[in-house]
């Protein structure tokens, strides 16, 4: 059985990932929350990295630590620091249901392709296509753009709409972000 | 002298490279990783990172949550309009060959993708704006002594 460096990387990544979930869990102080949430979506970008998924590293470092992390902290300014200390009941239901979930994941485990396998599902039918079709039909250097914007435009356009929704929920409910600006006028009047 | 002095004058020098950084995704994104959602979110937060050192107040004046709304429609409004562009050109939904006549190069396609790229930097860079706007909005400026 060949151990070769990038899977050591790998599995250190994911015990590094695995000992951070913990810590936020653990963690009564929510600015130090919020700070390993944005360190574990750092992880996580250079976990993607070492699988070769560059496009969706970047998006992992761009929004889960660089955006999120600032909207955590904003909505952290919100409430109290200190998160309340936890009951000392013991929820034994609600461990009986993780665990019951955790077995059923692990049951399932046999049954996923393994891993760089080039002919599994996802690597076939339609995503080989796409892999030698693309310098004929969209002749771009980067297939994940070529499926991004041209084979899937339609999805792309969905997202894009999507991401638009959330911008207008938040403006619905938040208000339209010149609330505190409108009061400042209110006093400079009176 | 200014509290947070080295943060200002290293932000400072470091918001113009993260925008040119964002445009270098932006456009690179045919040819490495990169593409208009992440220019987006780098874009959105150079302007964040300016709202967190220089306050939110500055950061509203440099881009008033008003072009932020604006822009956020607009990125929708120029995806769509690509599709219903080629749609009126005779070609599929989205199907970019007839943007151009050069078939020969695929030009079509690069100018659809440009084009589309453009529409989701808008859209995404605006949306976070607009997000962080609105917590920004509702929270007090973070006192100096809890940097």
């Amino acid at each position: 059985m060949g151990f070769d460096l990038t899977q050591i990387l790998d599995y250190s990544l994911i015990a590094m990932l695995l000992a951070v979930g913990f810590a936020v869990v653990r963690m009564r102080n929510l600015f130090a929350a919020v700070m390993l949430t944005g360190v574990y979506s750092l992880l996580s970008a250079a976990w993607f990295v070492s699988l070769d998924a560059v496009d969706v590293a970047f998006t992992e470092a761009a929004v889960g630590a660089g955006i999120s992390t600032v909207l955590m902290l904003g909505a952290m300014l919100l409430t109290a620091r200190e998160a309340e200390p936890g009951g000392a009941t013991r929820h034994w239901m609600a461990l009986v249901m993780v665990t019951a979930a955790g077995a059923a994941l692990f049951f399932a485990i046999p049954d996923m392709p393994v891993y760089g396998d080039a002919m599994s599902i996802a690597n076939s039918y339609v995503g080989y296509e796409y892999m030698v079709q693309t310098p004929e039909d969209i002749a771009v250097p980067n297939v994940v753009t070529a499926v991004l914007s041209s084979y899937r435009g339609y999805d792309t356009m969905g997202e894009t709409t999507v991401i638009f929704t959330a911008a207008l929920s938040v403006m619905l409910l938040l208000g339209l972000g010149s609330k505190r600006s409108r009061k400042k006028d209110g006093e400079d009047k009176a | 002298m200014s509290p947070h002095l080295i943060l200002r004058v290293v932000s400072k020098l470091l918001i113009p490279m993260i925008v040119v950084f964002a445009l270098y995704v932006q456009f690179h994104g045919d040819f490495g990783p990169g593409g208009g959602f992440q220019a987006g979110v780098v874009t959105a937060v150079a302007v964040i990172l300016y709202a967190l050192i220089f306050g939110l107040d500055a950061a509203k004046a440099a881009v008033p949550p008003s072009v932020a709304q604006a822009g956020a429609a607009l990125g929708v409004f120029i995806f769509v309009g690509v599709g219903f562009a080629t749609l009126f050109l005779g070609a599929n939904f989205l199907d970019y060959d007839v943007l151009h006549p050069n078939y020969e190069h695929r030009s079509g396609q690069h100018y659809g993708i440009l084009l589309v790229e453009l529409g989701v930097l808008s859209t995404v860079s605006s949306v976070m704006l607009v997000i962080f706007y609105a917590f920004a909005s509702r929270v007090p400026d973070i006192k100096d002594e809890e940097w």
